[in-house]
């Protein structure tokens, strides 16, 4: 130890002239970094209330609540989260998680007030100064804890899809099945959506943990056909997903179909069976289709005497009539029938309504009478020539070849209309050989076809023309020859769907050896008997019923396609459950009174 | 060392008798400025000599590693940084290894870069923090406030580059949470230089003080055959000779890719745990940018593990193990193939040097240098209870 030791301690004095290291606040202010997480943003617009925020929060600080103005909708469940800032840890999971990436954290931090209850708010709601800031945490590219893409579906598509009849979609296998099942963020928004309302997030849970009993179970609790809604579902729970915000929605029409796959017909019957207390009531059901065969099943485990009246030769109503086996093979229509059948329904094929059996005995004989014969006319095109013995209907083509009739439609087909049915009708003449083009009046994103419909029908090489509008039909020579003209689309002002009007001469002219038809279809209620007709009220097509399906007359209820413009499987399978219920309700009540 | 002026010991326990007048006990803490955390002496001073020492800890005991069985994997995430407050980045880059390798989940070489990056900026935060305390606690507070400040311009790069100033949650099993934000390089060169002038000034007025030469040279000495009963590890190890250092032993992260040799002592005191300590500083700042000139530029920073919400990891346990500035830090993590872990057991390296070896050391020695003592062994409470 010297001298030096004893001076150095001395320089600290040349230090003593320095600025100082600090910001006198509130002078000056120091704002956060680029990237500081700090008090929440959340864009109210983006944000559908999933609550995934809520459920990755390791503190409970988030809550979903209600906010004035927000309305509940299929696809926005109308909460927001809350933030209790003396619980949150600002660590940002919430917004690592958040599915449509509408909650992110500003550089904003520091906020004085005497008041604790202001600290817990909903960001985005209350107007907060850093509500605009685009500097704070945001989640970096490169950076998600959710997987976007959905897993890849082996299918047989293009050139060697029109090859056969053979299903296209050949399901996912077990790994496929649990990964993809691992995507879901169990927020549920599907379940609002589904007409069904099916279990979703628990029967993707159960694949998840490879339970496919209860996952099995947990489908017929809402839904007796999901071998069918694992197929040709219009699956709005997939449009509502919320994963679908950033990337693509959870497999889950895919994810049902797995489950059902692995049940063949016996082993579901087996698992499914139960004994139920016979009650000794009985119901007919008019119509084997999906809302007839749904509130049969579920009348059956209540107790009920079902008989189910079909006038074609089986059972399915327009999935097996009206769906082409690439899509819904028959054996798994059969095996879907014969799952129900063994629950004790009744079924009678071959018997039409008010020509083999009229609806007065039906009303004579049982307690209530379920109503769901669904829309089968077709409509007409309304045009001059329509009545060409080449001009033929989507549904009856599709309807022979599911009777196994043979059907020519020859080597040139044009197909008017944009829904399922039309596109269905343009696969198969495709598969029967025929260059096929679709002409269509509005546009592509206008189609109510599923979009994976349109994307399979395409890559099996058929064409769309879009803005075409026939204008009349008129005869070559036996063969039919199409005169149509160009739309354009004209706007009819906000909330409206843009109008096709004719373009004056863009006229063109095409030659095929068939047209069919597919522009909807309407119902067909010659069965009624006019003794009941002016008990049962309608609304334009549809019978008008009360939320259960019941009409005026008590006793009759309706269900399916003739009661919901909806107008797909899943609704009319929702609506004979409901009808089920009604029909439980009325009885119970009546039964109650005597 | 002579203790026959020292009551006699039996069993362990000091036979000192408080009503012969001779001995006062004073409860030092939990709050008291020496103690970089909540931590309580009992002392027992004959004069101004300590004749017993009991350390006490529970003030900061918080429950971590049984919360963690009570929540996700992922969700633990940002909850082991709190574990130890001055040096988090430790238990970020554990927790996710542990996880990594139960899990089976492979990091990305980019986000091994960013996260020796990070680990070795912290190491310097937190000698920096020490080095302040060191000071402070012999009565120099210039140099602790010094130490603060400077301190804090290496928290704002954390800021910069992970959103966070103490907790900074950057590291996550499967990679980093972001890349570096643009112009980080020249910041941080600026914030190395600022520190290393804090450097160059401690070294003159700390290093070359009279007073702080004469109270720590000879105090605390451990001698080599201390290291293995104590259980002594890092730089207080290493100034008694011992050449232990996990970065240099079982390379993690890009440790293997770096040069450097392991600082190693011989006076065994106070000072001369200072002294490594203080090389250990200009070592960070040297890795710092070797890692820097180096690291890849481009490349993906992150894998993502399974859907974290549902994400279950196999049956099995691992230790992983990391240098701390106090020396080897260590995980056992076990997993039952649920989505929680069943165990986490945290090892901090400061529960050997603050209770066993600090309650023998402290015996003998000023009662005044009791603080400085303590700060010497580099002891943090909040890793001791967890």
């Amino acid at each position: 130890m010297g001298l030096k030791d004893i001076i150095s301690p001395f320089y600290v004095w040349k230090r003593a002239l320095e600025k100082p290291f600090t910001h006198p606040s509130p002078l000056t202010t120091r704002p956060g970094s680029d990237r500081y997480r700090g008090f929440h943003q959340n864009d109210m617009h983006k944000c559908i209330g999933c609550g995934s925020c809520e459920t990755i929060c390791q503190n409970a600080a988030i809550d979903l609540v209600h906010v004035d103005g927000i309305e509940t909708t299929e696809a926005d469940s109308g909460l927001r989260p809350k933030i209790d800032y003396g619980r949150c840890c600002w660590c940002g999971l919430c917004v690592d998680i958040c599915t449509t990436a509408s909650l992110t954290m500003s550089n904003e931090y520091t906020w004085v007030d005497a008041d604790p209850e202001v600290y817990r708010f909903i960001p985005g709601a209350d107007e907060k100064s850093w509500n605009d800031t685009d500097k704070g945490y945001r989640r970096a590219e490169g950076y998600n804890l959710l997987e976007t893409e959905r897993v890849d579906m082996d299918m047989t598509l293009g050139d060697d899809g029109i090859k056969s009849f053979m299903e296209v979609i050949h399901g996912y296998t077990k790994e496929q099945a649990m990964a993809e099942a691992m995507r879901c963020v169990e927020c549920g928004v599907c379940v609002a959506t589904c007409p069904a309302h099916m279990d979703i997030p628990d029967y993707i849970k159960a694949i998840r943990e490879d339970r496919l009993e209860d996952a099995l179970e947990l489908l017929y609790r809402t839904n007796p056909m999901p071998a069918t809604c694992g197929r040709i579902c219009t699956h709005r729970c997939e449009t509502v997903c919320a994963l679908g915000h950033q990337g693509d929605p959870v497999a889950i029409r895919w994810l049902k179909r797995y489950i059902i796959d692995q049940f063949p017909a016996e082993k579901a019957i087996a698992q499914l069976e139960q004994e139920f207390e016979d009650n000794g009531l009985k119901v007919a059901i008019i119509g084997a289709g999906p809302a007839g065969l749904s509130a049969a099943y579920y009348l059956v485990r209540l107790g009920y005497n079902v008989t189910v009246y079909e006038s074609q030769n089986k059972a399915g109503g327009m999935i097996r009539y009206g769906v082409p086996y690439y899509r819904m093979p028959e054996d798994i229509m059969d095996d879907e029938v014969t799952v129900i059948e063994k629950m004790g329904v009744i079924l009678k094929t071959g018997i039409k309504i008010g020509r083999d059996l009229l609806f007065e005995k039906l009303m004579h004989d049982n307690n209530a009478v379920l109503m769901a014969t669904g829309f089968e006319s077709p409509y007409e095109l309304s045009i001059p020539g329509e009545h060409h013995s080449r001009v033929i209907s989507g549904i009856d083509m599709l309807d022979d070849i599911a009777n196994g009739k043979s059907v020519e439609v020859g080597n040139v087909v044009a197909v008017i209309g944009g829904g399922n049915v039309a596109f269905d009708a343009a696969r198969t003449a495709r598969r029967l050989g025929a260059d096929v083009c679709i002409y269509y009046r509005r546009r592509i994103e206008d189609m109510p076809a599923d979009s994976e419909e349109i994307h399979e029908a395409q890559a099996e090489g058929v064409k769309i023309i879009v803005q075409s509008i026939p204008v009349h039909i008129e005869d070559n020579n036996g063969s039919p020859r199409m005169i149509w003209n160009r739309a354009e689309m004209v706007d009819q002002g906000p909330g409206k769907r843009p109008k096709p009007v004719l373009i004056q001469g863009a006229s063109e002219t095409a030659d095929v050896d068939t047209i069919i038809t597919a522009i909807g279809q309407a119902s067909d209620y010659d069965y009624i008997p006019e003794s009941m007709s002016g008990r049962i009220h309608f609304n334009k097509t549809r019978v008008a019923t009360e939320r259960l399906g019941q009409t005026a007359e008590t006793k009759v209820f309706a269900a399916g396609d003739i009661v919901n413009s909806r107008g797909d499987a899943i609704s009319a399978i929702a609506d004979g459950y409901r009808a089920a219920k009604g029909i439980d309700a009325y009885l119970t009540t009546k039964k109650g009174e005597k | 060392m002579d203790r026959s002026k020292f009551p006699e010991i039996v069993d362990g326990k000091s036979q000192y008798d408080l009503d012969s007048g001779r001995f006062v006990k004073i409860w030092n803490g939990p709050q008291h400025p020496g103690v970089t955390g909540n931590m309580a002496l009992e002392v027992v001073i004959s004069g101004d000599e300590v004749v017993d020492l009991k350390t006490h800890v529970g003030y900061l005991h918080r429950g971590f590693e049984k919360l963690m069985e009570q929540r996700l994997y992922i969700q633990n995430f940002p909850l082991v940084c709190r574990i130890c407050v001055p040096e988090p980045d430790t238990n970020e880059y554990l927790y996710a290894a542990a996880v990594e390798e139960l899990s089976g989940l492979e990091v990305p070489e980019r986000a091994q870069w960013l996260r020796t990056l990070t680990l070795e900026m912290s190491r310097l935060a937190s000698f920096i923090m020490w080095l302040g305390g060191q000071a402070g606690s012999f009565g120099m507070g210039t140099v602790g406030q010094w130490a603060v400040a400077v301190r804090d311009y290496v928290l704002d790069l954390f800021e910069a580059i992970t959103g966070g100033r103490i907790y900074h949650m950057y590291i996550t099993p499967g990679g980093v949470r972001d890349i570096l934000p643009e112009g980080f390089d020249a910041d941080l060169e600026d914030v190395l230089k600022k520190v290393e002038k804090f450097m160059h000034d401690a070294e003159i007025v700390l290093f070359h003080n009279a007073v702080f030469k004469k109270r720590t040279k000879g105090l605390g000495i451990i001698t080599p055959d201390m290291i293995d009963p104590y259980g002594i590890l890092g730089p207080n190890a290493r100034a008694a000779g011992s050449t232990r250092d996990v970065r240099k032993d079982s390379p993690y992260a890009v440790y293997d890719k770096l040069e450097f040799n392991v600082i190693v002592g011989s006076d065994s005191d106070a000072y001369d745990r200072a002294r490594c300590r203080f090389q250990e500083m200009q070592q960070s700042i040297e890795l710092i940018r070797q890692i820097m000139e180096i690291m890849p530029r481009k490349g993906s920073f992150y894998n993502r593990p399974p859907n974290v919400l549902h994400w279950q990891i196999p049956p099995g346990e691992t230790y992983v193990k990391a240098e701390s500035t106090r020396g080897e830090y260590g995980y056992y993590v076990v997993s039952d193939g649920s989505n929680k872990p069943r165990r986490v057991y945290v090892k901090g390296p400061s529960y050997t040097h603050a209770v066993a070896l600090f309650e023998q050391m402290a015996v003998g020695t000023n009662y005044a240098d009791l603080p400085g003592l303590m700060v010497s062994l580099h002891t943090y409470p909040p890793e001791i209870e967890r």
